[in-house]
């Protein structure tokens, strides 16, 4: 998962300005579907592979981000020879690597806090001050969550492996979503105890 | 200082703490006491997580639900895994500070200078799930030291510590200017306090010389019958 | 900000992380009509009747928009904005909605929530509702009739089942264990 994967660096794709990285990710991903075909597939996908290279992004790192979608692509890729033919199967295996390496250079070479702070920047014009900070702090919040509910949900199947429970799906889910809000709870209490300037109402249940 | 004045928590039906009155204004006061004793809720009073049904709890004058007191209360809790709330560790050192009127630069240098004091700055770039428990726990403490509080206040800090980390955590705290308010089972710790209270069933059953009160608690738990 | 908004955005954003987990889990793909089985449909309902309509809709809305800003987290890796334009989007931007009338439906049976009307629930909001905002669009995007993509889309109704089956269980034993709707 491409989830604070930064690679840190200083090229031209580190310092571009985090909305300019996301709006080009989404023109470049609207255009793939809108020209739809080998030609527009095969350019972004050159220019991805120049943008990694400017950006020095050691290839083990590429083939890392890629990797969990190779056998999805793969079944896609068999599929769509049965479908269709092997020109056309390329084509939307293609398309889905250069979308998911386009996205991950955008990980890559952006800081979660940096584009965290570009979208709250973007909101608050919008938005009421408040409500854009929400929005950051559910944003950031999400990321760190991802590891730990993963964190939680191999506990649980560990735990009732080793009570030679089944795994079923409620068996794992129950007590996963459980300690999960536990947790939550807990952290909804950190994040006050962390915040001096905000004293009303402090005392959770 | 800290004043509890006559401090009554009441869940429900249960009395969690009964009118509890005391000062703290040791360098290193202690709190133990059996599970379920009301002693995680009296160190949460005290930085305003909880709040007295009856009675008042003040820091330095100022009740409990003013910024003025807030400020100088820092609070870390049992599992850093709950206290650590950012993807990145600087992002999580700052998180504190990220409404206190200091510039992100200013931030960033205090960031920096806290983790150089405890020889942590290789961790400064890491992500905070990939942390080790022990490196989970020093950065969960240093967030709350970057918030520069006059009392900290911490809730069963070497539980989920191995001895080593457990050595190492103890020793920072031994560094530490402020004064520290340490809630736990850890006896050894504990022993090595200014001032122990014992809290027991909600009331403050032993409170002096920690040797004191360790011996005394140890030969109450010894007498229980199991 | 106060506590409960403090609590809200947590609980907000744990659920959007729960979507992430379960978009690991391999999804299963039908070649015809191009729509995923995935355990992430699960997440959607959880994400209501858990957390209740308002709050469960915003988990969708959060998690959504980390897809839609390139991160790969929907089932097989897939992210970015792209996906909103592709077969499964008119699902996509449906688990909003959805999560908002498991949510709200899971609420207004709240003082008689049994595992019959859980699955009520959750087959209402996160199936009948789902599916009427999600096949329009891919009968738009596909260039196929109304009735084709209802046609197309019948295969997944067995595994929507199951998930709301289990998605129910859940719903209820938390509603018993940790309650979050209706916490005193």
């Amino acid at each position: 998962m491409l989830t604070s994967d930064y690679v840190p660096g200083d090229s031209i794709v580190h310092r571009a300005r985090p909305l300019i990285k996301v709006g080009l990710l989404f023109l470049v991903c609207t255009w793939l579907f809108v020209q739809e075909g080998w030609p527009s597939s095969t350019i972004a996908g050159l220019i991805l592979a120049a943008l990694f290279a400017i950006a020095r992004i050691p290839p083990t790192i590429i083939v890392a981000a890629i990797r969990p979608a190779l056998w999805v692509l793969g079944l896609i890729f068999v599929a769509q020879l049965f479908l269709a033919d092997w020109r056309f199967a390329g084509f939307v295996v293609l398309r889905f690597a250069v979308m998911i390496l386009a996205a991950s250079i955008l990980t890559l070479t952006t800081r979660t806090s940096d584009l965290v702070d570009a979208i709250e920047r973007a909101l608050s014009r919008v938005l009421p001050a408040r409500s854009a900070e929400a929005i950051s702090l559910a944003l950031s919040l999400c990321l760190r969550f991802i590891p730990r509910v993963r964190g939680i949900f191999e506990e649980v199947k560990n735990a009732q492996r080793a009570r030679g429970l089944g795994t079923s799906w409620r068996a794992l889910v129950t007590p996963t979503i459980v300690r999960a809000l536990k947790s939550a709870d807990e952290i909804s209490r950190a994040i006050t105890a962390r915040s001096p300037e905000t004293p009303a109402g402090r005392h959770v249940r | 200082m800290i004043r509890l004045d006559g401090v009554s928590v009441r869940k429900g039906d249960t009395l969690i703490l009964d009118t509890i009155s005391v000062d703290l204004a040791e360098r290193r006061i202690g709190i133990i006491g059996p599970n379920g004793s009301g002693k995680s809720t009296f160190a949460r009073l005290l930085n305003g997580l909880e709040w007295p049904t009856r009675g008042s709890v003040r820091v330095d004058g100022a009740p409990t639900d003013r910024v003025s007191a807030l400020g100088k209360v820092g609070f870390v809790f049992q599992n850093p895994d709950n206290q650590i709330v950012m993807p990145m560790v600087d992002e999580d050192l700052a998180f504190g500070l990220r409404k206190s009127g200091l510039s992100r630069s200013e931030i960033g240098e205090r960031v920096e200078a806290h983790l150089e004091r405890f020889g942590l700055t290789h961790l400064n770039e890491r992500r905070t799930h990939e942390l080790s428990g022990g490196e989970k726990q020093l950065i969960a403490l240093i967030g709350v030291l970057v918030m520069e509080p006059a009392i900290i206040v911490l809730d069963e800090p070497t539980t989920l510590l191995d001895l080593r980390n457990r050595r190492i955590l103890v020793a920072l705290l031994d560094q530490l200017d402020q004064t520290l308010i340490i809630v736990s089972h850890d006896l050894e710790l504990m022993a090595s306090m200014d001032r122990l209270i014992w809290i027991d069933e909600g009331r403050i059953r032993g409170d002096g010389d920690a040797g004191d009160i360790v011996r005394a608690y140890r030969e109450a738990i010894a007498a229980e019958p199991c | 900000m106060t506590n409960d908004t403090t609590r809200d955005i947590v609980l907000i954003a744990l659920f959007a992380a729960i979507m992430a987990v379960l978009g690991v889990f391999p999804p299963i793909t039908l070649p015809l009509v191009g729509v995923p089985i995935t355990a992430q449909s699960l997440g959607v309902m959880l994400a209501g009747g858990i957390l209740g309509a308002r709050r469960g809709a915003l988990a969708m809305i959060l998690f959504l928009a980390l897809v839609a800003v390139g991160l790969p987290l929907l089932s097989g890796g897939r992210g970015g904005f792209a996906v909103f334009l592709g077969p499964s989007g008119g699902f996509l931007v449906g688990w909003i909605v959805a999560a908002f009338v498991v949510g709200l439906t899971i609420e207004r049976l709240w003082s008689r929530l049994g595992h019959v009307n859980a699955f009520i629930a959750c087959v209402f909001g996160g199936i009948i509702v789902l599916y009427a905002i999600g096949i329009p669009w891919i009968a738009f995007a596909a260039e196929i009739s109304i009735a084709q993509a209802f046609v197309g889309s019948m295969p997944f109704i067995p595994g929507d089942l199951i998930k709301a089956v289990i998605a129910s269980a859940v719903i209820v034993t938390v509603a018993r264990s940790y309650p979050i709707i209706a916490s005193p």
